[in-house]
């Protein structure tokens, strides 16, 4: 049996360095893989182009790699709720491409699955669309997008084997599984890591042959974004 | 004129029995709350749920269930999670029904812009650009007017675009309006609301045929 276990963190994030491109899992601070980010904020690296739907909150998330000035580009679908962001974009520190979400989705699947490219409706006759090859099907325009090319994919999973297959729980799923096999080495890290051969088969979301290393995380403080409840009546 | 709610409410008799609908945030996520429930209807939001419930109970939240909008949710019986992609496979494929979604203009082509006025802090698009792409069924809800007053049903967007000819319907605090190829179709006015007023606050081509009926909810 093949295993894809590491030790911890910094076993799984061996080879990062300055100047990389990473794909990071996550929607809001759904799914974020907690513990790859705080190990980043470690080591220090910088010059990063960090691939991710959003951009965090000002103290979590990618907000903690951004406050010690680590990210160089941002590639995101939306990146409100950050005032710190804002700050490094307005002011040139930061670069960023705002592309549509689900054009975003795609590129890491298209990488993952062997599409060097492929053609979308979403952005035609918009800003998105500027320099891009475009090109009608079935009588509607649509433009050519491109798989996304990353160093290391970081997803967060709940629960994982050692074999490297993965459980997705809820909408902390979302990009995660898109994003596996999407870069040269994906980092799973999961709530609950058990030997091969205790997950079942049927009801795994992501084949282990899509991941190089999968370590179990520790201290998930999973916060909330928007809190919203009802009243019992 | 229409309130917020009224105007949700009214959007609400659009949705049919055995639509997949996808809400957008504001006005939008309010239709929720108007739906007959002699009819079934499931909830998409694109962050990876169909089948989406109302929020959760003090109490029993639970941050790997959440909205589009990054609200704490439950799920109804029946519902299902997937990955971004297959959410967009699914909007994308036209698979889903309807799609509501707000704007800040409307022009008389179906043009939409809702996500970036120049010079302001731009947050992104997030997914309004895939849905206004490829939804067959698009409402957009809105004021008729912004804050200063202006019309924002116009001949033509000045705001950058978010996505060409592709709204059907408009509902605003005013009017139920039809996008055809000759312009703004009205087709109610909101109670007490003349179609003279509508006229007024309509930048782009009104196409006004005999009696205009009020809206009813």
């Amino acid at each position: 049996m093949i295993t894809k276990k590491v030790a911890d963190v910094s076993s799984a994030l061996k080879g990062v360095d300055s100047g990389m491109t990473f794909m990071f899992g996550g929607f809001g601070l759904s799914g974020i893989p907690e513990n790859a980010i705080a190990e980043l904020v470690r080591l220090n690296i910088n010059k990063l182009t960090c691939i991710s739907n959003n951009a965090g909150v000002d103290d979590f998330g990618l907000g903690l790699l951004l406050h010690q000035h680590q990210i160089k580009k941002m590639i995101s679908s939306y990146v409100g709720e950050n005032a710190e962001f804002e700050r490094q974009m307005l002011s040139g520190e930061l670069e960023v491409e705002l592309i549509p979400q689900g054009t975003l989705a795609e590129r890491c699947r298209a990488a993952q699955a062997g599409f060097p490219a492929f053609y979308t409706p979403a952005g035609y006759g918009t800003e998105v669309a500027q320099g891009k090859e475009s090109r009608e099907f079935n009588g509607k325009m649509h433009i050519l997008e491109y798989a996304f090319d990353a160093d290391f994919a970081f997803v967060k999973a709940w629960k994982g084997d050692t074999a490297g297959n993965l459980i997705f729980k809820g909408t902390a799923r979302n990009f995660n599984p898109n994003m596996c096999g999407a870069a040269k080495i994906t980092v799973a890290e999961v709530e609950e890591l058990v030997p091969a051969g205790e997950l079942d088969p049927n009801e795994i979301h992501m084949p282990g042959i899509f991941i190089q290393r999968i370590f179990q995380g520790v201290n998930y403080e999973k916060r909330i974004e928007q809190r919203t409840v009802r009243q019992r009546n | 004129m229409l309130d917020k709610n009224q105007i949700a409410q009214r959007i609400a008799k659009e949705v049919r029995d055995g639509y997949y609908v996808n809400l957008g945030i504001g006005i939008p996520t309010l239709v929720a709350n108007y739906v007959r429930d002699d009819i079934e209807v499931e909830f998409q939001s694109e962050n990876g749920v169909l089948g989406m419930g109302p929020f959760p109970f003090e109490g029993e939240e639970d941050a790997d269930i959440i909205n589009a909008g990054k609200q704490t949710i439950t799920t109804l019986p029946g519902a299902s999670f997937f990955d971004s992609a297959m959410s967009f496979g699914m909007i994308r494929g036209q698979h889903v029904d309807l799609t509501i979604l707000g704007a800040m203009e409307v022009s008389e082509n179906g043009d939409i812009a809702n996500w970036k006025i120049p010079g302001k802090m731009v947050k992104g698009m997030g997914g309004a650009m895939d849905l206004v792409a490829s939804a067959d069924n698009i409402i957009v809800a809105m004021m008729h007017t912004n804050r200063a007053g202006a019309s924002k049903v116009l001949k033509q967007c000045s705001l950058p675009l978010t996505g060409v000819g592709c709204v059907k319907k408009i509902v605003t605090n005013l009017a139920v309006m039809e996008v055809t190829n000759d312009g703004f179709k009205l087709l109610e006015r909101a109670p007490g609301v003349t179609v003279e007023a509508i006229k007024q606050a309509t930048d782009g081509h009104l196409i006004i045929e005999g009696e205009i009926p009020e809206m009813s909810f």
